[in-house]
């Protein structure tokens, strides 16, 4: 009897083993911005559901597309990217379509959410943090107060060599674009000329182009106005109170990040399982309450602390606010022109 | 018993394989790949064009290579300068104090590239140290503004690479024979005269070879002018990683690390070549 049970005990140990060694050769891979979900996001999704997950990071839209474009999806299995972006893999055939039945977190996205321009009804890609674009200004010393991309381009004397501007193409670009009324998708070759002059000539002006420490320039002084995210302007504002945000009276754009599931996935039902972890709306809420970005979760949204809210002003725009401005779109061929622009704008001295 | 020239290629054999499946297969395929179109949505369309190498003579991209150059060359000059005068010095100071000076000299290379860029940030910034000292002397009003610029980068560059002209300099400075400018000065010369015609064309592969390594590795940079430049000088560094992670034309940022590449080795023979063709004539 005892001898039996421990061969029974090798056996079962051997078969553990192997079960172990089984999935984890085809974990799932889920690929992220840094720090942009819960640390433990991955490890607690594996517990909870039994899937062996890895997390892997990006650092922008562009170094993941050139991985998931090269390998035609393979080696990955959720992706977050912007919407843009999962358009054009979408248009590459490279995504698997999002199955509701898989994904029952789906009905706590806001309704508006459902109904992104770029994929009505989430057919290929699920919101994961969504906001806009305008101004992160030092009130104490910015007066009065900015309302226009025009303060941005042509400060007034008092901020001149104070403003930073975002160097990403599609940023950088809407900026110029809104400054003149014109869509952030414009793809009219005449406009794109007229918004490269207007933004060449805003060098003089700026202080810089900065994508990533904009904020901090804010609280040390350095500069009194950016052009900033939403959510990272908020990482001014946790640090220094007197930091405000504000929309231009010209309207801004709308931009979503989202998750995305490759077609060339082994492992689709583990997939759409991760997504379904994210959108339950105590995970969800960790990205709004740590990141301080907008998700589209109406009920994580709901159950942010008032004084949050109250702390960071933007957190509390609505989706239907949000929605009003034109969303990011893939611009297919004229992203040449857009890159080719940017060039020459930051090459011109 | 293996034959000299045997033994010499088998010593050799690791090191070769090593550069030709690590840097010469790498640098064929970017080579081949500039022969390619960029696809709608990014990736390689293997079409074969010369559309990406036609680019490079468009103004736009000719006027960045232009003004790396310029760019990278008054650093190459200011390092120079500064760096043979530091060599010269430490070439003349007492023996036993050469080696600690050498060691400080090159005691940056010992941290991070990117942390010492960014602690010219914090002296540079308009709230910087610099800023704060002039305002603890009394000074009021507008800082300038000095990071940001071009003259910020060039600060950058040099400080990153004077290392490298103080170490080559330094070298054949050490090994001159005191007695040849005793010489020089014995036959009327002065100082100036005797350093032009004595010193400088017998230390002058030192300062070639630094010259080189401060071009080279400056042309390429692309973390200085981000960080220094704030984005709003375009050397060909940032094209190069312009093309590769954000515009995502890979053909064409191939083709402009070629023309990069080409720089490079052109001016790091032309270096070598020169050496070889001195030390020569030193031993004919």
């Amino acid at each position: 009897m005892t001898r039996m049970s421990s061969t029974l005990r090798t056996l079962l140990t051997g078969a553990a083993l192997a079960a172990l060694a089984g999935p984890a050769f085809a974990d799932l891979v889920i690929s992220n911005w840094d720090g942009y979900m819960a640390p433990d996001a991955v490890a607690n999704f594996s517990a909870e559901s039994g899937e062996p997950a890895e997390m892997v990071v990006h650092a922008t839209n562009e170094e993941i597309m050139g991985k998931l474009i090269a390998s035609g999806g393979a080696g990955y299995d959720v992706v977050f990217v912007s919407s843009p972006f999962a358009e054009v893999l979408n248009n590459l055939g490279l995504l698997e379509p999002i199955d509701p039945a898989q994904v029952p977190n789906l009905s706590n996205l806001y309704p508006e959410a459902q109904a992104l321009p770029h994929d009505p009804g989430n057919a290929f890609s699920v919101p994961y943090a969504w906001g806009t674009t305008g101004l992160c200004y030092r009130s104490d010393v910015v007066s009065p107060e900015p309302t226009s991309w025009k303060d941005l381009l042509a400060p007034s004397e008092a901020n001149a060599g104070k403003v930073t501007l975002l160097g990403t193409d599609r940023w950088l670009l809407a900026a110029g674009f809104l400054a003149r009324g014109y869509s952030v998708n414009d793809s009219d070759q005449a406009h794109i000329d007229e918004v490269q002059a207007d933004l060449t000539a805003a060098k003089a002006t700026m202080l810089a182009f900065d994508d990533t420490t904009f904020y901090a320039k804010l609280v040390s002084g350095e500069a009194n106005l950016v052009h900033a995210w939403d959510g990272w302007c908020n990482y001014g504002i946790a640090e220094n109170a007197t930091i405000k945000f504000a929309v231009p009276t010209e309207g801004s754009d709308l931009w979503v990040d989202t998750m995305v599931v490759m077609k060339a996935s082994e492992n689709k039902a583990g997939a759409f399982k991760f997504i379904n972890y994210i959108l339950d709306a105590n995970n969800h809420k960790w990205a709004a309450e740590n990141i301080l970005y907008k998700v589209p979760n109406q009920p994580a949204m709901e159950g942010l602390a008032p004084e949050m809210l109250e702390q960071f002003p933007n957190m509390a725009m609505t989706p239907a606010d949000l929605t009003k401005f034109e969303q990011l779109r893939d611009v297919g061929e004229a992203m040449r022109a857009y890159t080719k622009a940017v060039t020459e704008i930051k090459a011109a001295q | 018993m293996l034959s000299q020239s045997l033994r010499a290629r088998l010593l050799m054999a690791p090191a070769l394989l090593w550069l030709t499946a690590f840097m010469v297969v790498p640098c064929l395929l970017i080579l081949a790949l500039g022969f390619f179109r960029r696809g709608i949505y990014g990736g390689v369309d293997y079409t074969f064009t010369f559309e990406n190498f036609r680019l490079l003579a468009d103004p736009l991209y000719l006027g960045i290579f232009l003004h790396s150059a310029r760019v990278a060359g008054t650093a190459t000059l200011i390092a120079v300068v500064v760096g043979y005068a530091a060599a010269y010095a430490i070439a003349g100071a007492p023996r036993r104090w050469q080696g600690m000076l050498l060691f400080l000299a090159v005691l940056p290379f010992w941290s991070n590239y990117l942390i010492r860029t960014y602690a010219w940030i914090v002296l540079l910034n308009r709230e910087g140290l610099i800023t704060q000292g002039l305002r603890m002397l009394g000074y009021e009003g507008e800082p300038p503004s000095m990071l940001y610029t071009e003259g910020a980068v060039i600060v950058g560059l040099v400080y990153n690479y004077l290392p490298f002209v103080i170490l080559a300099c330094y070298a054949p400075l050490s090994r001159l024979n005191p007695e040849l400018a005793e010489a020089s000065r014995d036959l009327g010369a002065g100082a100036f005269t005797t350093f032009r015609r004595v010193v400088l064309p017998q230390t002058l592969a030192g300062v070639a070879a630094g010259a080189v390594f401060v071009f080279v590795l400056s042309i390429g940079n692309f973390i200085t002018p981000a960080l220094l430049g704030g984005g709003k000088f375009q050397m060909v560094g940032n094209l190069v990683y312009a093309q590769f992670l954000t515009a995502n034309d890979w053909p064409f940022g191939a083709a402009l690390s070629m023309v990069l590449i080409a720089i490079m080795m052109v001016l790091l023979m032309a270096q070598a070549w020169g050496t070889a063709k001195g030390m020569g004539e030193r031993n004919g």
